[in-house]
């Protein structure tokens, strides 16, 4: 092989190894770092904020139930997308998932702003039986969800979870998690005006026909409800939407 | 030169492998891929027949993870950690570092790892990223048992008598360090309490994004293609009786697979919130990646010249050398996917799910379904039980694939134009759902092809399960020879 010869490499141990590191790492760094340090990587838009508990709990059951699976949350900017479901998706509008739920194939549509498009009572309707109100649909039944009561009490300690993790909630937010909760499903039980001043926007109950103790159904239609409708799209100038090309 | 190490008819006298681990190794490849590819059919047939959604245990969101952690981690990578495990010892000359208890443990750890991940998902237990869902402490228990497969791999390299490292090893190695490095980064997570399941990712949004691709195409790349590119490399040469064409191109090909590899990630994430600089060298790292791609397939093929006509006779070499061409078809086809406007249509469609299925089922698959004809004979010291039934696994298994892959390019590609088409008014023509009942005759066909390559492949459990259970067979003649290979059971 000329002046250089492959074989004082495969001749030693530690030198294919360490070579085999440098090679395989370049790429990852080269990729990933910048994407933590290039500051117009996350669009400056307003109107994110984080979850509230029960649109949280509502996150961990469409992770649970693996619905990544089948439905996208990532509009591409073509004019079918969004004519089909909105404004073509910012990174600023996933910066608090923890982790991102993109999706890599739509047997579904997308969801990332399917939140407001339906009821809440077609959205019950749907997860019981999607080919009552979709005859077409091939999604499965989620109606045991309604019969789920959801686990409030240890909210406070996902939320405290993630504020480790960067997510801005503040320790009101965490004292009152399971309040807050059951008060999202059922607004009138309490002070909603404080809820909204916590989280703003957020999709109030009831969300279910008659309300009782707190379903997981319900935690998964606030989260729904919520999906893409936070950021101020509408109210932002383009360039504050331009990342780094 | 290294490549000399495989034709050298002989093994040094007197070392005894142990073949046991090996053993052991193939039984679990054999079960996961049963247990795999049953899952993955009845999920197929959950998307053709919804009724088959029976319960909240095997919804097709829950079960989707059974099947691909099944098949991924249970059949191909107890299809790996056992053939490199063969081939470490009997390359290097050695038997396996440390022993019998380290093996034991890795065998044993690995399958718990695997089905405890599994059960998981059933029970809702699962972090929402592909091919990367199992919880906290699942991880923390697979890191464990791949650190010591680690050292059990460096170390019987280090104490090799071989002065070479021979090829197979090179992508046997740079697999294992690879995915244990993919597997660490993109798993960082914070349990919510050290008594519960759920944790949450360290990484967000697009971030997390960029992270998990570079993870999940690089399990591709190394799990499913690096490590394989090392079964090649032993058992083709073996069964064909040749050496391996080219020192040169293995060397090129090597070095530059690993480094491009990595690069590939953001083709997942095309026209998404990813900045576009990303995106575009995911692309273009693709498709530079055919080159080396193609060149161990080439260094693959090639090395059948002169022996040609064994094709005709010998359907284990047809599995190997049929899976290096798929293998060229997977590698020609994923470059060009990844180019953004290609990617524009296909992304989001089921000609992704024919594309990965060309890749796992036509060369992971048959990769390792040509390792285990020839082990299993070997390792148990007896001829193998019928060479038809061989012939009409081969056939069962192809005819599976193609039904396969065709139903999903179809499937993909009108799913694709069905989303993008405007009417004369200029309004969307189609609404999802009819995009969607749409798919259900290439559904169907889908799970045909499905059924067509389970039933070859139990075919092939039955057969190597009668092999192993043949009354021992002292004088094998020349054609198998299991002694010569070390058969030392």
């Amino acid at each position: 092989m000329g002046a250089f010869n492959h074989s004082v490499i495969e001749k030693s141990a530690p030198l294919f190894l360490l070579l085999t590191l440098v090679t395989i790492a370049i790429g990852g760094l080269v990729q990933i770092i910048p994407l933590f340090k290039i500051e117009s990587t996350i669009e400056p838009v307003k109107g994110m904020r984080p979850y509230s508990p029960l649109e949280l709990a509502g996150r961990n059951i469409y992770i649970r139930e693996g619905c990544y699976n089948c439905h996208s949350q990532m509009i591409r900017p073509f004019r079918d997308e969004v004519d089909r479901y909105g404004h073509y998706s910012l990174a600023a509008e996933s910066k608090y998932d923890h982790p991102f739920q993109w999706g890599s194939k739509r047997t579904g549509p997308d969801l990332a702003r399917v939140g407001g498009k339906y009821s809440n009572a077609w959205h019950v309707a749907h997860l019981k039986n999607p080919r009552d109100v979709l005859p077409g649909s091939i999604m499965p039944p989620y109606g045991f969800l309604k019969d789920k009561p959801l686990e409030v009490d240890t909210l406070g300690d996902h939320l405290r979870t993630l504020r480790t993790l960067g997510v801005p909630y503040s320790a009101a937010m965490i004292e009152a998690a399971a309040a807050d909760a059951k008060l999202q499903a059922q607004p009138d039980s309490g002070d909603a005006d404080a809820l909204r001043a916590r989280y703003p926007k957020a999709p109030l109950g009831p969300f279910v026909e008659k309300p009782g103790p707190v379903t997981e159904m319900e935690a998964l239609i606030a989260y729904l409800q919520v999906l893409g409708t936070l950021a101020e799209i509408e109210a932002a100038r383009p360039e504050d939407l331009r990342q780094t090309r | 030169m290294a490549i000399a190490t495989l034709v050298r008819p002989g093994i040094q006298p007197g070392i005894r492998y142990d073949n046991g681990i090996v053993r052991m190794f193939v039984i679990a490849t054999v079960i996961w891929a049963i247990g795999g590819m049953m899952a993955g059919v009845f999920i197929a047939g959950q998307l053709a027949f919804p009724v088959l959604n029976l319960s909240e245990y095997v919804n097709f969101g829950r079960f989707r993870a059974v099947h691909t952690s099944s098949v991924v981690l249970g059949f191909a990578g107890n299809a790996l950690i056992g053939t490199s495990l063969h081939v470490v010892q009997r390359t290097c000359q050695v038997r396996l570092f440390g022993g019998r208890a380290p093996a034991l443990f890795v065998f044993w750890g690995y399958q718990v790892t695997v089905l405890m991940a599994i059960i998981g998902y059933m029970f809702g237990i699962s972090k929402a990223m592909e091919y990367a869902e199992p919880e906290w402490y699942n991880v923390l228990l697979l890191v464990v048992v791949w650190v010591v497969y680690f050292v059990i791999f460096t170390g019987t390299i280090v104490r090799r008598t071989e002065p070479h490292i021979y090829v197979a090893n090179w992508f046997y190695w740079a697999f294992i360090v690879t995915v244990a490095v993919l597997v660490i980064v993109n798993n960082l997570s914070l349990p919510v309490s050290l008594l519960g399941t759920k944790s949450y990712s360290v990484w967000s949004g697009v971030q997390s994004a960029m992270i998990q691709w570079w993870y999940g195409h690089n399990m591709v790349g190394f799990f499913l293609t690096a490590g394989f590119i090392g079964i090649m490399y032993y058992f083709l040469p073996k069964q064909a009786g040749r050496p391996i064409y080219s020192y040169r191109l293995s060397i090129v090909h090597f070095w530059a697979l690993i480094f491009l590899y990595i690069w590939a990630g953001p083709h997942h994430l095309h026209y998404t919130a990813l900045p576009d600089w990303t995106q575009t060298l995911g692309m273009v790292f693709s498709i530079m990646l055919w080159m080396p791609s193609w060149g161990g397939m080439i260094n693959g093929i090639m090395t059948l010249s002169g022996a040609w006509g064994k094709l005709r006779t010998d359907p284990v070499l047809r599995f190997l050398v049929v899976a290096v061409a798929f293998y060229g078809m997977a590698t020609f086809e994923g470059p060009l996917m990844a180019i953004r406007e290609v990617n524009a249509l296909s992304h989001y469609t089921d000609w992704t799910v024919g594309h990965v299925h060309s890749g796992a089922l036509g060369w992971v698959a048959f990769m390792a379904f040509g390792a285990l004809y020839y082990l299993v004979p070997r390792l148990w010291g007896r001829p193998l039980h019928s060479k038809p039934m061989v012939e009409v696994h081969f056939w069962l298994a192809t005819i599976g694939i193609l039904f396969y892959i065709t139903a999903m390019w179809v499937a993909g590609i009108s799913q694709a134009l069905m989303w993008r088409a405007y009417d004369d008014q200029g309004f969307l023509q189609y609404s999802f759902s009819d995009s969607v009942v749409m798919l259900h005759p290439y559904y169907v066909v889908r799970l045909v092809g499905g059924l067509f390559f389970l039933s070859g492949m139990l075919l092939m459990a039955f057969n190597l399960y009668r092999t192993a259970r043949a009354p021992m067979v002292r004088d094998v003649d020349g054609a198998l020879a299991p002694a010569r290979l070390g058969a030392s059971a």
